[in-house]
């Protein structure tokens, strides 16, 4: 919260955002995002529910993600060579470590909060930033993070390629969104390669942050406290003892 | 031996540092003309790209359902995070050292 305060001070709002806003997306495209959001939502519900009933200390965890994610998501960074700012989204840190169906939730109450207190996002566009930072971000980052490591690639490579595509994800996928709700007749690819190349100065240089940031955090937590990885099943016990 | 050693690595993070210090110091000025060149302003991209492509197909972005930006209402906001917040937390702080703890010793000594 005091982080959010400080950028609340620096950068007023409207925060310098990446979320569609409130009132971009047509009514019937916003509904079916928030269709295809609400079926991950609640199956990370019941994750988050069925894991906290043995693990007690699981429920602070996701507490300390979900402000992680919270602070992460809305922390705009200026990219010198595009002269504007954007910022990375915190979900492939929260879907290696949570797991991706409770980085869903936790970047749903973070873009709940956003649009409704931080004129960051929107109420109506809550679905389809959900899919586009949530699912995406979450998925993109857990799977690649998981098939680097089934083939032996080192931690601080896995953590580094899965922040970078779990944040250019979030962004192919809020190109999708844009380009589906505003086409009109115009053909699908020809409006979405435009937006997804305006995005590119300002993203591509974001994506390697966010990898960096991810490859940190993983390299940090395995130096300092492993049997944090260990409990969230992201390094197996005989790793550790190696 | 073992001095050597350690100087060696009070040298490295010395070096660490430095490269550290000079690369915010480039970076800065890097930035410098940029913003000069944009008249001060870092547009996000949800305005230099979302907003700008939406407004081009007819789509105009609306005011938010709570306009916080009124006056010191974002103030008040963050003033009523952080109450609501801190009693959560310590309401389940309480719950986890508390009222949990004998609970959790039990399991331990049983285990043991």
């Amino acid at each position: 919260m005091l982080g959010a305060l400080g950028m609340s001070v620096g950068f007023p709002a409207p925060l310098l955002a990446m979320h569609i806003s409130e009132g971009i997306l047509p009514f019937h495209w916003a509904a079916l995002w928030f269709g295809v959001a609400v079926p991950f939502v609640a199956y990370g519900i019941w994750r988050l529910k069925t894991i906290s009933k043995n693990d007690i200390a699981f429920k602070p965890l996701v507490g300390l993600m979900a402000a992680t994610v919270f602070i992460i998501s809305c922390m705009p960074v200026p990219v010198p060579m595009a002269g504007t700012c954007s910022h990375p989204c915190g979900t492939g840190i929260s879907g290696i470590l949570l797991g991706p169906a409770i980085s869903v939730v936790v970047a749903a109450v973070a873009l709940l909060i956003q649009a409704l207190f931080l004129a960051h996002g929107g109420f109506s566009t809550w679905g389809a930033n959900i899919v586009s930072m949530g699912v995406m971000g979450s998925f993109a980052g857990y799977i690649t993070f998981k098939a680097l490591r089934s083939v032996r690639a080192n931690l601080a490579v896995a953590g580094f390629i899965a922040g970078l595509f779990a944040d250019w994800a979030t962004y192919i996928a809020t190109s999708v969104e844009l380009t589906s709700g505003i086409k009109g007749d115009l053909p699908f690819f020809s409006l979405f390669w435009k937006i997804l190349i305006a995005f590119i100065p300002t993203q591509l240089p974001l994506g390697v942050l966010e990898g960096a940031m991810t490859a940190g955090v993983v390299v940090l937590l395995q130096k300092k406290r492993p049997d944090l990885l260990v409990r969230m099943k992201v390094l197996k016990p005989e790793e550790v003892a190696a | 031996m073992k001095l050597e050693v350690k100087s060696l690595d009070s040298g490295s993070k010395i070096n660490k540092c430095l490269f550290l210090c000079v690369a915010i110091v480039l970076l800065s000025f890097s930035l410098q003309p940029l913003a000069f060149s944009s008249e001060g302003k870092w547009p996000g991209v949800d305005e230099s790209v979302i907003e700008k492509y939406a407004k081009e197909h007819g789509r105009e972005p609306q005011q938010p359902l709570i306009n916080t930006d009124q006056g010191d209402l974002l103030l008040f906001v963050f003033f009523f995070a952080g109450a609501a917040g801190g009693f959560v937390a310590g309401y389940y702080w309480r719950t986890l050292t508390i009222e949990k703890a004998p609970q959790i010793n039990k399991e331990e000594q049983k285990t043991i």
